[in-house]
């Protein structure tokens, strides 16, 4: 009796939520014509088949599909596959016939923002949500068994369920998810739900393929850059090259005649564009546009003024502490033997493979913007201020992305100046994809800073005292400050930490870390790694620098501080343990290692390199070793690894934007370039989850790439590389 | 307006005669699996095969094509995505982001072309695609694979 008043005021609920759930059903709507957007007819897959969702993270078609909703952004590291295993590990559903698709960030707002954070940065994708999702996919699961059990008349307790595929114990009846979804939708969800213990998973913790590949093979998976919506037209920009500076005058005249130029646009107060019917006749005629800039106040910043700068704030008064123990400073003093260095570190662009694009549509009443991003919440809030419209008139369609790195998730640049173009062509759709030059010079570049490290060693070559001083970029007193405390930018001291994610990986007796704030005029931003990239080379050159000042090995040197970081440990006694450590190398092989704690993971990697009399280098082999706490899915976190070491060593090898006259020097890959498949060498990983924690997997590994590297070079030649990219070190043997 | 042969049909584009083909394709026939990355023949992320090598669209001016020529895009490599390497790939789980990868394949596959049992040498001097997410080492072990396919094709 109870039971059936429940289920009434439940069907009272119900008629109340179909409203927004109706709203719900228009904004995942996407007026397009079927072939005209893959990516965005998957969005819509769900609810075009007018199939009541379960709750919100799970869909159940008739026929058994499972549609498993994502809230983070899918750009190579694999977060959708592995988000959609931790909802099915607690669905119970048949993995075989899973799909995924994007809820809009305009409905998440609608709706509470139910599906939680849209960010996909700082390797958060999984272990910012595991939580949640779990329990919507457990909550889910509740629900479709009591729907059986309903259907049966019999207690949920003597069902159980297994592949989709609901049992009841007593009689054997089966049924199926996509058989009871309809009815399933209209129970109450249990407030309480109890998660699997980890030794249960059957799902969490097995190499599944990657659920987004086949499209990738053929052409077919839609890109941002890839759209096409009926009657778009397309936009090439340009900024002024110089940061600060602004746009005083163009003549449209001059190129308006052009084939298929349709406008020309000020956009902004620092760029210009042109609208044409191609994206190339856009570039085309952007190309011949005659603009003039006022370059403002920054021509006379460049690489050497930067540089000079950073330099002063190296012994400068003023400078916010991050870690401190004992005293530093007299310990050095004391110490028997000290050791000084200088590092210093460039900026660098993102440079992912896609340029930065969107596509936006506005009307008086309603913007829509199609884009890859990182956030698309984030992307969202930029529309809106761009558009002049209400957040509910105002939504984004993510689209998969052509690489990220963090360019995509904090900076929605190219999104604000997409709806400013459709702004001034009302009813249009307007796509604006950068050039590659464009890309190259109005990025939020990696920050640039330097570092002096002094270190004391006893009579007995133990370490006891460092003192590091870091002086250079804040990403956060540029991008977002309200993250500061007391003005201090903690993600400053990333790697250096006395606790936390990314806390060092030493115990040392007396240790000062300092940063002196300088800010040069050029954006920063989150680049892969952040600022773990930098602080991990500075501190494990120099930790190498002690242990051969000492003149101890550089593991036992390592180990003998890392008493207390037994995680830190064990990855680094796995990697130095696999690759041979304390073995003979082959002829002419050298070996260095590294290790550190970041995004809550435990890494480290051991280099086997060669340089020849020349100073050609040569990466031969390097271990690698992961502990993320639980290791969602093996294998691709061994993508994530072997991918780390592409982008950690082409920073390491080539990354190095330049400034001059207040603009980046570099236009194209053939002045920024990459590493090649020639250049790569054999990876392995050990992937060693201990349990109990949720690591990051897709940036930690970047941070250990490059300096297990440049140990490897100094124990090859002896020479200490302290300025980056090595492309201009002569590491010709000393 | 130009006469092109692009994965076997025989096509009329209006266009500029300086319109590089990646354009053509992308723009005026909707074969957007080619991609858009440098712009300057560097990346690889344009290649196609044009009478079977690999050859990089965004630098090609239409005008310098005609009509004998076979031009094919990651859309033409095979009718169902059967193509060895493209069952390697999915075998591998090769792509990460994949805006790369119908560039990658198809360097690879023109590679294969000319030579169906590259050594690692052979492709690290053929394949000089840029890889930002870095999936290099399962690109070669994809190729590598490929061949075997290749071969178990050929012997079953």
């Amino acid at each position: 009796m109870s039971k059936e008043r429940v289920n009434v005021s439940r069907r009272e609920f119900l008629i109340n939520t179909t409203t927004i759930g109706a709203g719900f059903t228009l904004g995942l709507y996407l007026p397009l014509s079927n072939n005209e957007a893959v990516a965005a007819e998957k969005t819509a897959e769900a609810t075009a088949t007018e199939v009541p969702e379960v709750n919100a993270w799970v869909v159940i078609k008739p026929d058994d599909t499972v549609i498993i909703r994502i809230a983070r952004s899918e750009m190579g590291q694999g977060t959708l596959t592995g988000l959609a295993q931790l909802v099915a590990e607690e669905l119970e559903c048949d993995w075989s016939k899973v799909r995924t698709e994007y809820p809009t960030p305009g409905q998440n707002l609608a709706r509470d923002r139910i599906w939680g954070s849209f960010s996909t940065g700082g390797s958060q994708g999984i272990r910012g949500s595991h939580q949640y999702v779990r329990k919507g996919g457990a909550v889910a699961r509740h629900m479709l068994v009591e729907a059986a059990a309903d259907a049966w008349g019999v207690p949920m307790e003597e069902c159980s369920v297994s592949d989709s595929v609901v049992t009841h114990g007593p009689t054997g009846r089966t049924t199926t998810y996509g058989k009871v979804a309809k009815s399933a939708a209209e129970m109450i969800p249990p407030n309480e739900v109890e998660l699997k213990d980890p030794k249960d998973w059957k799902l969490i913790g097995t190499p599944v393929k990657r659920l987004d590949t086949v499209d990738k093979l053929t052409g077919k998976q839609v890109f941002g850059a890839d759209l096409r919506l009926p009657g778009m037209l397309n936009a090439a920009i340009k900024a002024c090259p110089v940061f600060g500076g602004t746009l005083k005058s163009y003549d449209a005249a001059k190129v308006q005649k052009l084939p298929g130029v349709r406008a020309v646009v000020a956009v902004e107060d620092n760029a210009v564009a042109v609208v044409a019917e191609t994206w190339w006749q856009a570039k085309t005629a952007l190309d011949a546009l005659p603009v003039t800039w006022d370059k403002g106040p920054n021509t006379e910043v460049s690489s050497a003024s930067i540089a000079k700068m950073l330099e002063e704030g190296l012994s400068a008064d003023d400078a916010f502490v991050g870690n401190e123990v004992g005293d530093a400073k007299t310990a050095i003093k004391s110490a028997v033997k000290t050791v000084e260095a200088t590092y210093a570190y460039p900026y660098q662009n993102h440079a992912t493979m896609e340029p930065m694009n969107a596509t936006a549509r506005w009307t008086k009443d309603r913007c829509e913007v199609w884009c890859p991003t990182q956030n698309g919440e984030a992307a969202l809030q930029a529309a809106i201020e761009a558009a002049g419209l209400p957040a509910s008139q105002c939504d984004v369609y993510k689209i998969h992305l052509g690489g990220g790195f963090g360019r995509r998730g904090a900076f929605h640049d190219f999104v604000k100046q997409a709806v400013v173009i459709a702004k001034q062509m009302p009813g249009t759709p307007v796509k604006l994809l950068w050039t590659r030059e464009e890309d190259m010079q109005h990025g939020h570049y990696h920050p640039i800073t330097q570092a002096k490290l002094v270190g004391g060693l006893d009579e007995k070559g133990n370490l006891v005292g460092l003192h590091m001083r870091i002086s250079g970029q804040s990403i956060l007193a540029s991008v977002n400050p309200s993250w500061m405390q007391n003005g201090v930018d903690m993600f400053t001291f990333q790697g250096m930490l006395p606790e936390g994610d990314h806390a060092i990986s030493y115990g040392v007796p007396n240790l000062l870390v300092e940063h002196a704030m300088r800010n040069p005029p050029v954006p920063p931003g989150f680049w892969r790694g952040v600022n773990i990239n930098q602080n991990a080379i500075y501190i494990e050159s120099f930790i190498d620098e002690l242990a051969y000042a000492a003149g101890k090995d550089p593991l036992e040197f390592r180990r003998k501080l890392m008493a207390d970081h037994p995680k830190n440990l064990a990855v680094l006694n796995a990697v130095a343990e696999k690759a041979g450590w304390g073995k003979p190398a082959p002829k002419g092989v050298h070996r260095g290692l590294a290790v550190c704690k970041a995004f809550a993971s435990y890494v480290a990697a051991c280099a086997e390199v060669s340089v020849d009399r020349q100073g050609k280098l040569k990466i031969h082999r390097i271990v690698a070793a992961t502990d993320p706490g639980y290791a969602v899915n093996p294998q691709q976190i061994e993508h994530q690894v072997e991918g780390s070491f592409v982008f950690g060593l082409s920073a390491l090898l080539y990354g190095e934007c330049t400034i001059e006259g207040g603009a980046v020097e570099q236009k194209n890959f053939s002045s920024y370039p990459s590493m090649l498949i020639s250049e790569m060498p054999k990876v392995e990983v050990i992937v060693m989850p201990s349990g109990g924690f949720w690591g990051g997997i897709g940036e930690p590994t970047i941070a250990v790439a490059a300096p297990a590297v440049l140990n490897a070079i100094f124990a090859a030649t002896g020479k200490r590389i302290r300025q980056f990219p090595l492309k201009n070190s002569d590491l010709r043997p000393a | 307006m130009a006469k092109l042969k692009i994965n076997g049909k025989l096509v009329d584009v209006d266009v500029d005669n300086s319109t590089p083909l990646l354009w053509v394709l992308r723009e005026q026939l909707g074969l957007t699996g080619t991609k858009y990355s440098c712009g300057i023949g560097l990346c690889g992320a344009c290649t196609v095969h044009i009478d079977g090598k690999a050859m990089r669209s965004c630098t090609i001016p239409v005008s310098t094509l005609n009509a004998s020529q076979e031009i094919v895009t990651i859309e033409g490599l095979s009718a169902d995505g059967s193509h060895p390497l493209q069952q390697a790939w999915l075998e591998l789980d090769v792509p990460q982001c994949g805006y790369c990868q119908p560039g990658m394949i198809m360097s690879a596959a023109a590679l294969l072309n000319a030579n169906p049992n590259p050594s690692d040498a052979d492709i690290d001097a053929n394949i000089t695609n840029i890889c930002r997410c870095g999936t290099f080492n399962r690109v070669r072990r994809g190729i590598h694979l490929a061949v075997d396919i290749n071969k178990r094709g050929r012997s079953s």
